[in-house]
């Protein structure tokens, strides 16, 4: 099973909440996040990241392009 | 990096109004990881540089929750607790921080603009009914925030005599004694707790109420964990905005151009806000102490591990480096990544609603009173000293 990552970076703040929640899968480029790999195996951390983003600027995908996070 | 010097007695004086101490400025360019003697605790590393300062914030090989309970280098005498989440490394941090980061996302924080502008109205239409001259900061600097927070919480507003005098005592540094200031957290806990034991009886939809379920339907926080946090969001929501909307004020009277360019074009305000959180210092005492865990070598010097860091935001947003011409209040820079809500996972949580407070309450004053000035000369204004945040005692303003 692969989730897909997708990062705002129009309205990411660069607060560094996902890439210290997530260090594996985010990183600061710019003052603003991206994901290391937009594809990757189930990770609990990434989803976390994604519900404690302060922009919702973090959207994971599952297999079928469903939202798995965040909540809203 | 090994110091020559002594350790310096931190912090470097009582704050000064809006002011820093000049020693920063030399101190950022010649001893970027300075060596300070702190009241409590023996020394720490006081790091000035935005690069640093971020990597301080936001590496977990730097920690919050190995201050728990030890006597480390820090201002305050109380000691860090484990059932706070300022005090909390990822999981456990991450675990509390989720349970309300929903109600401060941005979009959440939008919807309560309007009411939020419908607070800064009635507070206002207070204000001109009394007629000048007007203590800007009982009248409207401490009530909006206090308004908003009490609404989001589920906080009645009628104990605001009570929970405001036990804020100022939790953010005491010298200005009380040390059973001052623990009475003061205990009155804080005990209210706090009444206020859960009500959602019990009757489940509430706000904030204090979401924190309750997650306790009893999920287990997800203990129960001192769910008081602290109620305590801590019920300061930090409204001590903040608070003294900012009084220093904003403050400093913005101090400046005329700027006051004149924010009434000539309100658009300017968002840009404005973000620049004044930039410049506009709000604390008085480096930051919370945090303990590397291992050896980090930062860009200014080497923190062994056990050593005691503090990640001096203030100096961080007056970083020449990242900022061109610093000192200067320029509502027109185009790059603004000041650290002014921090940076990780302690990133303030009430980040986005802080803006919005903050551009409703300058927009909302400026529009209402276009010949709003000081009725005392500026440097008259008096400032609180002896606790972690500073801002204005009063505001007499006339119109």
């Amino acid at each position: 099973m692969t989730w897909r990552i997708e990062v705002d970076r129009t309205s990411c703040v660069g607060s560094g909440m996902c890439t210290a929640i997530a260090p594996e899968r985010f990183v600061l480029v710019g003052d603003r996040a991206q994901a290391v790999e937009a594809a990757v195996e189930p990770d609990d951390a990434v989803l976390d990241a994604a519900e404690s983003c302060p922009m919702e600027a973090i959207v994971v995908r599952g297999e079928n392009a469903e939202v798995l996070a965040p909540e809203v | 990096m090994s110091t020559v010097h002594e350790p310096r007695a931190f912090p470097f004086g009582e704050p000064d109004g809006l002011r820093l101490p000049p020693l920063f400025a030399t101190l950022r360019e010649e001893e970027p990881m300075v060596r300070v003697r702190m009241p409590y605790g023996g020394d720490a590393w006081l790091v000035l540089r935005y690069d640093d300062v971020k990597t301080v914030l936001a590496d977990p090989r730097f920690s919050r929750a190995a201050t728990v309970d030890a006597d480390v280098p820090r201002m305050m005498p109380v000691l860090s607790q484990d059932t706070s989440i300022l005090s909390m490394d990822p999981p456990h941090h991450t675990r509390l921080r989720k349970l309300v980061a929903k109600a401060f996302t941005a979009r959440r924080t939008e919807i309560l603009r309007p009411r939020t502008e419908q607070i800064a109205t009635d507070l206002l239409d207070a204000v001109e009914a009394q007629g000048p001259p007007v203590d800007l900061v009982q009248s409207f600097a401490l009530p909006l925030p206090i308004t908003v927070i009490c609404e989001l919480l589920g906080v009645p507003q009628a104990d605001r005599a009570d929970f405001r005098r036990w804020s100022d005592g939790v953010l005491a540094t010298t200005s009380l004694t040390a059973q001052e200031m623990e009475a003061a957290m205990n009155s804080l806990l005990t209210y706090m707790a009444g206020l859960v034991a009500e959602r019990r009886r009757a489940p509430t939809g706000d904030v204090l109420g979401t924190l309750v379920r997650a306790r009893d339907e999920d287990d997800r926080l203990t129960e001192d964990e769910l008081v602290d946090f109620g305590v801590t969001l019920l300061i930090a929501g409204h001590e903040t905005t608070a003294n900012q909307i009084g220093n904003f004020v403050a400093a913005l009277f101090r400046s005329p151009p700027h006051l004149a360019a924010l009434r000539a074009d309100p658009g300017l305000v968002p840009a404005a806000v973000e620049e004044m959180l930039r410049l506009v210092p709000l604390g008085s005492g480096g930051g919370f102490v945090r303990i590397a865990l291992e050896d980090v070598e930062l860009k200014a010097g080497l923190v062994r591990r056990g050593e005691a860091v503090m990640a001096d935001i203030l100096n961080a947003n007056r970083d020449g480096r990242v900022f061109a011409d610093p000192e200067v209040l320029d509502f027109h820079r185009e790059n603004n990544p000041h650290l002014m809500f921090g940076h990780g996972v302690h990133h303030c949580v009430g980040a986005q609603l802080a803006r919005m407070e903050l551009q409703v309450a300058i927009t909302a004053l400026l529009r209402r009173f276009p010949s709003l000035e000081l009725d005392v000369p500026a440097d008259e204004v008096e400032f609180s000293t002896g606790k972690l945040v500073r801002g204005p005692v009063a505001l007499p303003v006339r119109w």
